[in-house]
């Protein structure tokens, strides 16, 4: 995983709540193997007027010029601002990967959804949660001002809006290590291997039907 | 100090290490494995040279991209004629043979849907903690068991570490108090929960369901609440064990014998909430009033009782949610107001792992027997969850009852739940559905979810629009033969 910089991104407003992951990245492109390419199908159904299959060269399918990563106000966004429960529905780690893969470091939201929150972050996505009436003034001055960015600043846990205005917001300190870092929970959960040993052992002496295998 | 919850319990007895920043290790006793969600987990594992912990506690099998038309299922995995799903299914088959992880392939007898498959086979046993990279994995805590469904990353985490990275959730009790009316299912119970909490109310939560009413359903209907609550937002949802869940569990290829299944049971007996148990949040239902539900919307919050009409977003109660409404019933192609009644269908699902056990084809078949399906129906499928389930439905002559009536008999898979095989809605089309999420375009590109119950669903494609099961005379026959 990579490191996460702080950085100043265009913010594109997707003024809905409850976005699901199927409509983050929707099923017929969960067949692929790899985790790499899903960014030309992110929010297919919103993004094109077509009906997306996999593999299609998405360069020649019809636009829908209503929505909103399609004005040219804001290509190259790198922060998300979105509503309620945002990453709802199946555990798709796909919806992630195609975030990152369009471009997005950053989501903000009122809330997360909790399988699609874990996702994000070992991912390298930082999800940042404002409370409902931060959220509405956001979505107000983003929509008032062509070109609006942010300046993400995740180790001191806070935004500087493009009005110059200072948003601290919470993060736990594991997630936030992981991300300034870019570690590999694999590797850190190795440390305690012994540690994992021990228990597998006396779990395994208190129940043993848990490691029952059919005859 | 007070007492533990059913959720406290268990996850003191899998935790390996609480570490200060919040964050925990716990153990993991089995991992369910499917083609959709594993294959960047292998490939993960080899980049790294790394080797799966444990290969005893995982069990795969191929569901969301198979075929379930005979003709192509006789084929094996040449008759996907997607090359793209075709791939996917081989790379499990590729991987567990690799790593020795037993599979149950297309074509082996007991291949089905995972949170069917599990169960079945016993490899769910109270007690555990059992994860797969599948959000409806809470299926499992119906025996009260410890069930996430996780993301790819935490696939490969367990895959190489046999243990889950977490932080401990709160507890929720949703209580369901009473006697449910004639013709209330546990999805009706399970929709109307969500109706009433929302998508985001279990959020943080693990759920634990009780009640009479949840104390009353089979260890299938608790399957099917456990099943959805992830609809409600939380990852985790579970059931105490009593003696409908130890009933279950004998006898499968996985369950403990002999002494040891003594051991267990007596080990088991403690899998419930203390009395004196605090719980974060407490949400109490009375099963008098919930009606057979239908799902208007694009979210399973969007629901409401047969005897109900579509809302007007006017009245919603706030800006957010008034969009949410008129979006969706702009979507769903509905007005304000209508009788839900008054809703035509153009297909029928009966399946997915929340409603394609062998008692939900009962109560579809109870309603489809001697009737024919609607001309206006298009299409009534129904897919069994499992190839088991499959064969006790025929020993017990349900796809006979079903052909006649005209609905297909399928082979098991996901199939139109989450439309990743052929099996889809076309755009616009109105389908009574027996799964879990009626999101925009999950069921196919344009396709209009309603979200019921087994019985629900076959009455719907007998009328050709929803009707009140509670009306049919198959529910009187229904009750007087179990009284």
């Amino acid at each position: 995983m990579k490191k996460f910089e702080r950085f100043e991104g265009v913010v594109a407003p997707l003024d809905r709540a409850n976005v699901d992951t199927d409509l983050i990245i929707p099923k017929q492109f969960l067949k692929s193997i790899k985790r790499t390419g899903f960014g030309v199908n992110l929010f297919d159904e919103l993004r094109y007027l077509d009906e997306g299959e996999p593999g299609q060269d998405c360069s020649q399918r019809p636009l829908n010029p209503d929505f909103v990563l399609n004005k040219p106000r804001y290509q190259g966004a790198e922060i998300l601002l979105t509503r309620r429960n945002f990453g709802c529905g199946s555990s798709r780690e796909h919806a992630p990967w195609a975030l990152e893969d369009f471009g997005f470091k950053v989501v903000v939201a009122p809330s997360f959804a909790d399988i699609f929150y874990n996702n994000a972050f070992k991912n390298g996505i930082l999800l940042i949660t404002f409370d409902e009436d931060t959220i509405d003034r956001l979505f107000d001055e983003v929509e008032a001002k062509e070109g609006y960015r942010m300046d993400v600043d995740l180790e001191n846990q806070r935004v500087i809006t493009h009005r110059g205005e200072i948003l601290e917001f919470e993060v736990d300190e594991f997630r936030k290590h992981c991300l300034l870092e870019g570690l590999d929970d694999i590797g850190l959960t190795l440390k305690d291997e012994d540690a994992i040993r021990r228990f597998e052992e006396s779990h395994r002496q208190a129940r043993p039907w848990l490691f029952r295998q059919p005859a | 100090m007070s007492g533990q919850t059913l959720y406290d319990k268990l996850w003191n007895q899998h935790l390996v290490k609480q570490r200060d920043d919040g964050t925990a290790l716990i153990y993991i006793d089995r991992h369910m494995l499917h083609e959709v969600t594993s294959p960047q987990a292998f490939e993960g594992l080899r980049l790294a040279n790394r080797k799966p912990w444990r290969l005893d506690t995982n069990l795969a099998t191929t569901d969301h991209n198979v075929p379930t038309t005979l003709i192509e299922r006789s084929q094996g995995n040449s008759g996907i004629k997607d090359p793209v799903s075709l791939i996917q299914v081989q790379t499990l088959d590729d991987n567990c043979v690799e790593y020795g992880i037993t599979e149950f392939g297309i074509n082996d007898p007991r291949q089905g849907i995972v949170h069917v498959v599990g169960p079945e086979q016993g490899a769910t046993l109270p007690g555990m903690t059992v994860v797969c990279g599948d959000s409806h994995t809470a299926t499992h805590g119906a025996f009260g068991a410890l069930a996430h469904g996780i993301g790819t990353s935490e696939v490969e985490h367990v895959l190489a570490t046999q243990c889950l990275l977490t932080q401990k959730m709160k507890n929720m009790q949703v209580r369901v108090e009473g006697e449910l009316g004639l013709g209330v299912t546990a999805k009706d119970v399970v929709l109307a929960i969500i109706g009433k909490i929302g998508t985001a109310g279990g959020t943080g939560y693990a759920i634990e369901f009780a009640g009479s009413a949840i104390e009353s359903l089979s260890m299938e209907g608790r399957m099917t609440v456990c099943n959805m609550a992830i609809e409600a937002g939380a990852r985790v949802g579970m059931i105490a064990v009593d003696d409908t869940t130890i009933d279950y569990i004998g006898n499968r290829p996985y369950s403990p014998t002999g002494e040891q299944w003594e051991a267990a049971v007596a080990d088991w007996r403690n899998l419930v909430s203390d009395p004196d148990a605090v719980f974060d949040n407490v949400v109490t239902l009375k099963a008098e009033d919930i009606e057979p539900q239908v799902s208007w919307g694009t979210s399973p919050e969007m629901v409401t009782g047969i005897s109900g009409q579509v809302p007007d977003p006017n009245a919603a109660p706030d800006e957010t949610v008034q969009r949410s409404h008129t979006r969706a019933l702009e979507y769903m192609g509905l007005q304000a107001n209508q009788k839900i009644t008054d809703i035509k269908l153009d297909k029928i699902f009966i399946g997915s792992c929340t409603n394609a056990r062998i008692e939900d084809l009962r109560e579809a078949a109870k309603v489809a027997k001697g009737n024919k399906i609607a001309d206006s129906i298009k299409l009534a499928m129904v897919v069994p969850g499992s190839g088991l389930v499959k064969r006790q439905a025929e020993e017990e002559g349900l796809d006979k009852i079903f052909i006649d009536a005209g609905f297909e008999w399928r082979e098991p898979g996901c199939s139109m739940c989450l439309a990743m095989n052929a099996d889809k809605l076309g755009a616009g089309e109105h389908c009574a559905s027996t799964s879990n999420r009626n999101f925009e375009g999950r069921q196919g590109y344009g396709g209009r979810t309603h979200l019921v119950s087994p019985a629900m669903a076959a009455a719907a494609a007998i009328a050709g629009h929803f009707v009140d099961v509670r009306s049919l005379p198959a529910n009187d026959a229904t009750h007087a033969q179990e009284a």
